[in-house]
């Protein structure tokens, strides 16, 4: 039995061998996921201080982003769905990797296709919302009718650089998910670590989400 | 060691953590449709995000369960991040206020949202 806690933390960095107890893939993608962390924050931040150094009003979001079905524009409700849609494919990719330990194929195969199927539906609403963006509205990244030039810049980087990151994972969950169905992973030993490597990847794209939605959307 | 079996928990522990990530969700949208302003909305806004990011990192991730050291080494160095956003929050509001001080307020006429 290893000690856990603070002297787990001693035992586990001083042994001279792999220091985390968790497959290599699994320690790479973590160690990935800090660096985008850092990425993604330095957008964030750089967003901040421009919206902080801009003597312009910042346009309203809740405004920009609001649509109407018919009636009165209903204000963020696009980023609402398409937050809502988000949570839901991290939920089924939750219970693919669940499944994966399972050795449940079929349904870990089924539960990861949703899962893609949900960020590219993501993917094609933001592609909506840019477009309602740019061509309606008149947002480009050097200027914008309702305020602060870095407005524009912001919200493309910060949002393009997110949806790049969703698009990137819809490819990598389909590659993954078809070596799931076609036994590829039976081949070699029946281990299903990388359903939960993927995962690890999905669920950091929603949670970068969750920072967007708070500081560039509600804010 | 964990990792041998790998990371399973009853699959009860998802559904529950996904319905509280709707009910976050729903709550943090109420904020800015109930138009809340001031401290209140900032303060509701960071609750709500913090705690979303929470439970995706601590059961969807798996961090719950995985060693000290990973935590350590994973989470520890974002908090760096504190840091370069005090600097920049401090320098933002510098830049500020000489561009008030040097060309004066903003006179920018926003146009009216065209609505669809």
């Amino acid at each position: 039995m290893e000690p856990g806690g603070t002297s787990g933390v001693i035992h586990d960095f001083s042994r001279d061998k792999q220091a985390f107890g968790v497959p290599w893939g699994k320690a790479m993608m973590w160690i990935f996921l800090l660096s985008d962390t850092f990425i993604f924050s330095c957008f964030l931040v750089g967003y901040m201080s421009v919206r902080l150094a801009t003597t312009d009003p910042w346009p309203i979001p809740s405004e920009v982003f609001a649509l109407s079905f018919g009636g009165d524009p209903i204000p963020l409700i696009l980023i609402a769905i398409m937050t809502f849609i988000l949570i839901t494919s991290s939920g089924t990719m939750a219970m693919a990797v669940n499944m994966g330990y399972r050795k449940d194929r079929k349904k870990t195969f089924w539960l990861m296709l949703i899962t893609a199927l949900l960020g590219a539906s993501f993917v094609g609403m933001q592609a909506f919302e840019w477009t309602k963006l740019i061509v309606d509205e008149g947002v480009r990244p050097w200027s914008n009718p309702m305020g602060a030039a870095q407005f524009g810049s912001s919200f493309f980087m910060i949002t393009g650089f997110h949806g790049m990151h969703v698009s990137a994972g819809v490819i990598y969950l389909l590659v993954v998910a078809n070596r799931v169905r076609n036994g590829f992973y039976e081949k070699r030993g029946g281990n299903y670590e990388i359903v939960e490597i993927t995962g690890l990847y999905w669920h950091f794209v929603d949670l970068v989400w969750v920072f967007i939605f708070a500081f560039f959307y509600l804010w | 060691m964990a990792s041998e079996e790998g990371q399973q928990h009853p699959i009860s522990v998802y559904f529950w953590i996904w319905g509280l990530l709707f009910v976050l969700s729903f709550f943090s949208y109420m904020v800015d449709y109930l138009n809340l302003q001031g401290a209140l909305r900032w303060t509701l806004i960071l609750v709500f995000m913090f705690l979303k990011a929470g439970f995706i990192v601590a059961i969807f991730m798996h961090m719950k369960w995985e060693r000290l050291a990973l935590k350590i080494a994973i989470i520890g160095p974002p908090v760096a991040i504190l840091v370069l956003i005090w600097l920049m929050a401090v320098e933002g509001s510098y830049i500020e206020e000489t561009r008030v001080d040097y060309y004066g307020e903003s006179t920018f006429e926003p146009e009216a949202l065209p609505h669809h």
